[in-house]
């Protein structure tokens, strides 16, 4: 055995893995090609084997951990308790040192993510151009000469309105009487392309009395980068929001992949600060089921599917609160959905990187959605919102955010 | 590489393309052991057919080579059935996933090989039927791997084994030829020799089913699930032998012990069973509602004459399913323990239960092993589960020394070095326990006729002829895992 294995901070989490395959039937990978070397116990198989010297040239093995959705679908069917998430991020980051992909497109990609979305000013620019582009015809140009995939393409969102893209910052009261001080995560790309859904996750905490701080400080959670085995951005992307919230009693996320991150940062900065951080962290739904509304949501008289994001579901394992409180909707029919803590095939930018697979997932999810009977399907990931509506566009099923059902009349 | 090895490789990428053929070997690690992690070796490549010709192509392409294989299910085996012990191609059934034909009526269903055991069930629900036996892995491992293995189960006390549940199978030989076994028609023997029974059982070095034809039996019309939890092992061995004595048939009986009890209930399989508890016994009942409701009756009652602690009976299908998925996650969760696992398998006469528990406590003290018991307490099928670091090379000879010490305590009490995960490559020098030279070379003479040239997963389920080599292949398999530097292919 060679002296490198103990010396890799994942070493000790791959050694949980008592290969019993209880794993297999969780894994969306496995499931679609049935090859071991793509579902969990194998990938695991392969991380101790890299740790332990057995493995020389870790690019021929890198492509078995692109293709994991980092769903983590199989740490909740894990009796053995192995934090697979961070095998598969310590993984990454040591074939990313190892063995950094070559080529234009990993290079474009590793940039996008370091320069442009972990910088906010940036990435704001970037969606105004986008934005321009769109409004030109541009966009659609470039669709028509191929410049962007097909598949890219439907997943894409339209970019917002402006007035919805500006960052929301400073201090927002209740308009009754206070029943707590709240800090929201405004996250990157949410900020960008999902401003709306910011603006009534603000509107559903201040409508149920509580007085929200969005600080000025904050930024990308890093977990994309941490996806790409970039460890120190993402450790740098972490700290300043360890920074940023460092008055906050609760934080309040509202994008499951983000609320994983954030709830790892013990983890991944390894401090005692992070861990207590991390502690302070809360999903949007979780911390009003914990609460209770005080605000009666707006009736909504629709058969709703509630589909359970990854990240939330074995993320961070928050399942029972998004549902209690959709029951308190007057007028909703929550229909049953056997597959919700299924992969959707969005997994990050995994649909933009893996794009085959990712759509014979999302097509298997849009499948078991339509089944349901369902008009309107409910999560609380953006990634998800973007990959379910695209999968689901034509059949006239409708994807919100669980926010925008959960506010009152007036709101 | 050997030259007729490239030749082969091109052959067998051109017909499967090279998503279904793998053939590097950094990424066939993956493929290095199954759930039995002692032995390890990787294959020269793996092969993922989808149906019945593509099987007979693949093993026609490895029979004219030359080339050994072994057919792989999940991956969940505990005796190395599906691990290489030479250089040779695993033809993994992972794709062939597709329930052919179900005959609610007739109450019969074909399925490919690689349907997982808890889908078939799944997917016959809706007629009201099931498919009786459940090893604890049974929501991962496959009807393939099942039939290979004469798997069993908690239910299989009441309902038998794999084999009073398969009526035939499309078998693909080592050769390539294709037969079918046994008759598929109805749920008697059709005559002639038992082939299927043979089959059964033979751990995949018999060739490969393709399509398999299964019993479906029909729900029961109620079901109680009781455990009841004692202040030590004895008390509960001594129930459960109450529970047999008063002539009622159970369709499980299972006991776990304090630790197992204990890891489960760190994991995410708890189940709420007591803490305090030095063993429980889970009892379930099925059949008509009067019936099962007078038998659970009785049961409480000999449960309390043996001063069970507590007892809780669960009617709801909800609370009936979070008992159980404690005892179906108990191996994986005793991963807690340390980093490798050790499953044993084997039988006593259930009257016998306690005193060899008693030894087998014994045998880990003085091996110096975690040990702890879970085990089908009906059949007399033990389970000893031995947590160990795989990567202390003195520890890993402690383990495997208490594994052989155990088994043969199991066979001198009257029992067997297996209940249901089969020889493998583990038990190869456990076999000479229990049959004679002379036993032994009658079943290789029947293998003989299915595998003639022995390339259909060699060196599993029986020694070589010259047996005595085989003890010493341990020390030389368990040397492979603990020196990653030494022969691969």
């Amino acid at each position: 055995m060679t002296e490198a294995g103990p010396e890799l901070p994942f070493y000790r989490d791959t050694l949980g893995c008592v290969h019993c395959g209880l794993c297999l039937p969780a894994c969306p990978t496995y499931q679609e090609l049935g090859d071991e070397t793509e579902s969990p116990r194998g990938r695991i198989l392969l991380s101790r084997a890299l740790a332990e010297g057995r493995i020389a040239d870790g690019a021929r093995i890198a492509s078995h951990f692109d293709r994991c959705l980092g769903c983590l679908a199989c740490e909740s069917a894990c009796p053995s308790g192995v934090r697979y998430r961070h095998v598969l991020e310590g993984t990454r980051a040591e074939l990313n040192q190892r063995a950094p992909e070559r080529g234009v497109r990993a290079r474009l990609r590793k940039l996008l993510l370091s320069q442009v979305v972990a910088r906010p000013r940036r990435l704001r620019w970037a969606f105004a151009a986008l934005g321009l582009a769109e409004r030109t015809g541009l966009r659609r140009l470039a669709q028509r000469l191929g410049l962007i995939p097909q598949l890219t393409e439907r997943l894409l969102p339209a970019v917002p309105p402006r007035q919805q893209r500006l960052p929301l910052v400073g201090a927002f009261p209740p308009p009754g009487v206070t029943r707590g001080r709240v800090a929201l995560f405004t996250g990157c790309v949410m900020e960008q392309a999902f401003g709306e859904i910011n603006r009534k996750t603000l509107a559903l905490l201040q409508a149920n009395g509580f007085h929200v701080d969005v600080v000025t400080d904050q930024g990308c959670c890093g977990a994309l980068h941490l996806h790409d085995g970039q460890l120190e951005l993402a450790r740098r992307l972490a700290q300043r929001n360890v920074d940023a919230f460092r008055g906050a009693d609760v934080i309040v996320t509202n994008s499951a992949g983000c609320g994983a991150a954030l709830r790892d940062y013990g983890h991944l900065l390894g401090s005692a600060v992070a861990a207590d951080f991390a502690g302070r962290c809360r999903d949007v739904c979780e911390f009003l089921a914990e609460q209770g509304l005080s605000a009666t949501p707006a009736p909504f008289p629709h058969r709703v599917a509630y589909d359970d994001p990854c990240h939330l579901c074995h993320g961070q394992g928050v399942r029972t609160p998004p549902r209690a409180l959709l029951r308190t909707v007057p007028g909703i029919q929550l229909v049953d959905h056997p597959s919700a803590e299924t992969c959707c095939g969005s997994a990050g930018i995994y649909n933009l990187l893996q794009p085959e697979l990712a759509s014979a997932i999302g097509a298997d999810k849009a499948g078991q959605l339509r089944a349901t009977g369902a008009e309107v399907v409910i999560t609380g990931n953006p990634g998800c919102i973007m990959q379910i509506r695209a999968h689901l566009s034509g059949t006239g099923m409708r994807v919100l955010h669980p926010v925008e059902v959960l506010l009152p009349e007036s709101g | 590489m050997l030259p007729s090895m490239e030749a082969l490789f091109g052959e067998l990428t051109r017909r499967f393309g090279p998503k279904r053929c793998l053939t590097q070997p950094e990424s066939l690690l993956a493929y290095e052991c199954d759930g039995f992690t002692i032995h390890r070796q990787r294959p020269l490549a793996v092969v993922l057919p989808e149906d019945t010709e593509e099987v007979v192509a693949a093993v026609r392409l490895l029979h004219a080579h030359r080339v050994a294989f072994l057919p792989r299910g999940a991956g969940t085996g505990l005796s190395g059935g599906a691990t290489p012990t030479e250089p040779l191609v695993i033809l993994d059934t992972a794709r062939m996933k597709r329930v052919l034909r179900v005959d609610p009526e007739e109450r019969i269903a074909t399925v490919q090989p690689g349907v997982v055991n808890l889908d078939l069930t799944r997917h016959v629900r809706a007629h009201g039927l099931h498919y009786a036996p459940d090893p604890s892995s049974q929501s991962v491992c496959t009807i393939g791997g099942n039939l290979a293995e004469n798997s069993g189960g908690p239910h299989c006390f009441k309902y038998g084994m794999t084999t009073d549940h398969v009526l035939g199978a499309k078998v693909v030989l080592p050769d390539g030829t294709l037969v079918e076994l046994g008759g598929p028609a109805g749920a008697r023997p059709c005559g002639g020799l038992d082939l299927t029974g043979l089959f059964c059982g033979s751990e995949g070095t018999f060739g490969i089913a393709t399509e398999i034809t299964v019993r479906l039996s029909p729900d029961p019309e109620s079901t109680v699930t009781l455990l009841a939890s004692f202040r030590s092992m004895r008390d509960a061995c001594g129930a459960c032998s109450d529970i047999v004595a008063a002539g009622l048939v159970p369709a499980a009986l299972e006991i776990l012990d304090k630790a197992t009890i204990g890891a489960i209930e760190a994991s995410v399989y708890r189940a709420g069973y007591p803490a305090d508890a030095a063993a429980v016994l889970l009892v379930e009942l099925d059949g008509p509602a009067a019936a099962t409701e007078a038998d659970a009756e009785e049961v409480l009652m000999l449960c309390r004459s043996r001063d069970a602690i507590a007892i809780e009976t669960a009617h709801s299908p909800e609370d009936r399913l979070r008992l159980w998925k404690g005892r179906k996650g108990a191996f994986g969760a005793m991963g807690r323990l340390s980093t490798d696992l050790y499953v044993l398998d084997g039988v006593v006469p259930r009257t016998r239960l306690i005193d060899t528990l008693e030894t087998i406590t014994a045998i880990g003290a003085k091996y110096r092993v975690t040990l702890t018991n879970v085990f089908h307490a009906g059949d007399g099928n033990l389970h000893p589960n031995i947590a160990y670091d795989g990567r202390d090379a003195e520890e890993t000879q402690r383990v495997v020394a208490a594994g052989m010490e155990i088994l043969r305590t199991c066979v001198a009490a009257g029992g067997s070095i297996t209940g249901e995960h089969g020889i493998g490559s583990e038990k190869l020098d456990h076999v000479a326990l229990m049959f004679t030279a002379e036993d032994l070379e009658v079943m290789e003479r029947v293998r003989s006729v299915f595998n003639p040239d022995g390339r259909c997963n060699p060196g599993k389920v029986l020694p070589t002829r010259n047996s005595c080599a085989e003890v010493g292949r341990w020390p030389e398999m368990v040397a492979r895992v603990l020196d990653p530097g030494g022969p691969s292919p």
